[in-house]
């Protein structure tokens, strides 16, 4: 069946290939940074936890050396060929494919679906760029490299910050703030505990970066003992509007690497918290009515 | 209360500005041995999840094709388009943008646009050209809020389907409580903040436009 398995082949085949052309380069910090990337992809299984963990901190301690370089700027062509329909290869391929996909279970994997046909898409794209536009075979991987050194150690920010929530689980972080924010409440008080878990949300979101870490602490703390068991809330607009609430805190913290600092990374804007500046005066208004809708509906 | 200084760490690290993977490392060695926890464990256990999350940085495969387009002249072209339709304002690009975000978010269609794949490419440089043609000077800003409406279409999009990852989260949570509630029902009350979103968002992408309007005449 294919799944995530090839996926993870074609990203990798990427990074080795950045690798090698980064050796070729004499680029060596960014070389080896992508040489572990793809070690990662191709072996990731194989090497067990700690070698996956002595894996993460040779890709660190790497990052932080401050001998990775940036990509240097690539004058652009004057425009030729159908470079927009080009640029819709992707997301169609993607949007088609797990459609199509949904319906052959036994051949592809309907959970990964979409990052199957992503991947599928991306090779046809490339095939595609490489014949229309006359490029010579190895400038995809080249021009990719560039971008990819743009983004520089930003890339692997959203992964360790899930491997940390995984630790902050291990320990039991969520059991001690779960705890604090259900003692913060004044008794019976239904607007005081609505906004301690609704901020809780929030602010445990910009935390971990990762509303899905927050829910079930906030839910344990708050959500299910005061606001539903002893407010008599539903439960299901408890939990929609408290995840909802966690993800306004997404919207504002550095922590949520993935959509806040790669995006500002990739877009070469000089101030890293540039989007996070640029979503904040939706993010906190929407928090508000989140907090103004859940209140209204238990109250 | 000792295993919250993990957090303590994340907070004075971006606060000083130390390199954040680092501060990463760092916090999660800080949490583990406040846990009580072998340094091995806290390794492995790191390991692990940096292995099972790979999916995450899978999404770089497209930056050949988006790298081998801006080649041959992609943005230039997008900002052509954008030219040649008169009435197209910042505001109104980016908001309709939004509503494309947030309704394919809806149907489940969460990764086939986002930083790599739409906004680098297509939309932050129309939405650049639209602005540029109002009056605006400042390309920076334009980029960072098409990232900001690609994430707040997705995030307050998403949640109306009814089999993405964080309404299967709710349910699993709740089932352990004994409460036991069907997806659709979870979904539905996301459509309240999904409009609220679009109007708080696009009132926002509007009064941009007013703005640069005024600053041009």
């Amino acid at each position: 069946m294919i799944g995530l398995g090839f996926v993870y082949l074609v990203a990798g085949a990427f990074f080795a290939g950045c690798a090698v052309l980064g050796i070729v380069d004499r680029r060596w910090a960014n070389a080896l940074f992508h040489a572990l990337l793809a070690l990662s992809f191709f072996a990731g299984d194989r090497i067990g936890d700690v070698g996956n963990g002595v894996l993460v901190l040779a890709l660190v301690a790497t990052a932080t050396s401050g001998r990775m370089r940036r990509g240097e700027p690539a004058a652009a062509d004057a425009p030729k060929g159908p470079l927009l329909i080009l640029a819709l290869v992707i997301p169609a391929a993607a949007l088609g494919g797990t459609l199509l996909f949904k319906q052959m279970p036994t051949l592809i994997d309907p959970k990964q679906a979409t990052l199957v046909a992503l991947a599928m898409g991306v090779l046809l794209a490339l095939a595609l760029c490489h014949r229309v536009l006359r490029a010579p075979p190895l400038a995809g991987i080249r021009a990719g490299r560039r971008l990819l050194d743009e983004i520089g150690w930003a890339a692997v920010m959203p992964q360790l910050l899930a491997s940390l929530g995984a630790v902050f689980a291990l320990a039991g972080v969520g059991d001690v703030v779960g705890g604090l924010a259900g003692a913060a409440i004044p008794a019976g008080s239904v607007l005081g505990a609505v906004l301690v878990y609704a901020l809780g949300m929030a602010l445990f979101t910009i935390v971990m970066g990762n509303a899905f870490a927050a829910f079930p602490v906030m839910a344990a703390g708050v959500g299910i003992p005061l606001l539903v068991r002893q407010f008599g809330g539903d439960p299901a607009p408890v939990a929609a509007i408290g995840m909802l609430a966690g993800f306004c805190g997404t919207l504002l913290t550095p922590m949520a690497a993935n959509f806040n600092i790669v995006p500002a990374a990739l877009l070469e804007l000089k101030d890293r918290y540039g989007v996070i500046r640029a979503q904040a005066a939706t993010a906190l208004p929407l928090l508000g009515f989140n907090i103004l809708l859940l209140w209204w509906v238990i109250r | 209360m000792l295993v919250l200084s993990g957090v303590a760490v994340i907070a004075l690290g971006f606060l000083l500005r130390f390199n954040p993977l680092l501060v990463i490392v760092v916090a999660a060695l800080a949490t583990g041995l406040a846990a009580g926890l072998d340094p091995l464990a806290v390794l492995a256990r790191f390991g692990h999840a940096f292995n099972e999350t790979r999916y995450v940085t899978a999404i770089y495969m497209v930056l050949p094709v988006i790298g081998l387009l801006e080649r041959g002249g992609l943005q230039a072209r997008a900002r052509a388009l954008v030219a040649g339709l008169r009435g197209l304002t910042v505001g109104r690009l980016l908001a309709g943008y939004l509503l494309f975000r947030q309704i394919a978010a809806a149907l489940g269609l969460t990764a086939i646009a986002g930083p790599a794949q739409t906004v680098r490419p297509l939309v932050a440089p129309m939405a650049e050209a639209a602005a540029e043609r109002q009056g605006a000077a400042a390309p920076e800003q334009v980029r960072a809020l098409a990232a900001a409406t690609d994430n707040i279409g997705l995030f307050f999009g998403e949640d109306i389907f009814i089999a993405i990852g964080s309404i299967l989260l709710m349910k699993g949570v709740l089932d352990g409580y004994g409460i036991h509630i069907e997806p659709f029902h979870l979904s539905v009350w996301a459509i309240p903040t999904a409009v609220a979103a679009f109007l708080i968002h696009g009132a926002r992408l509007w009064w941009l436009d007013r703005r640069l309007t005024r600053g041009a005449a």
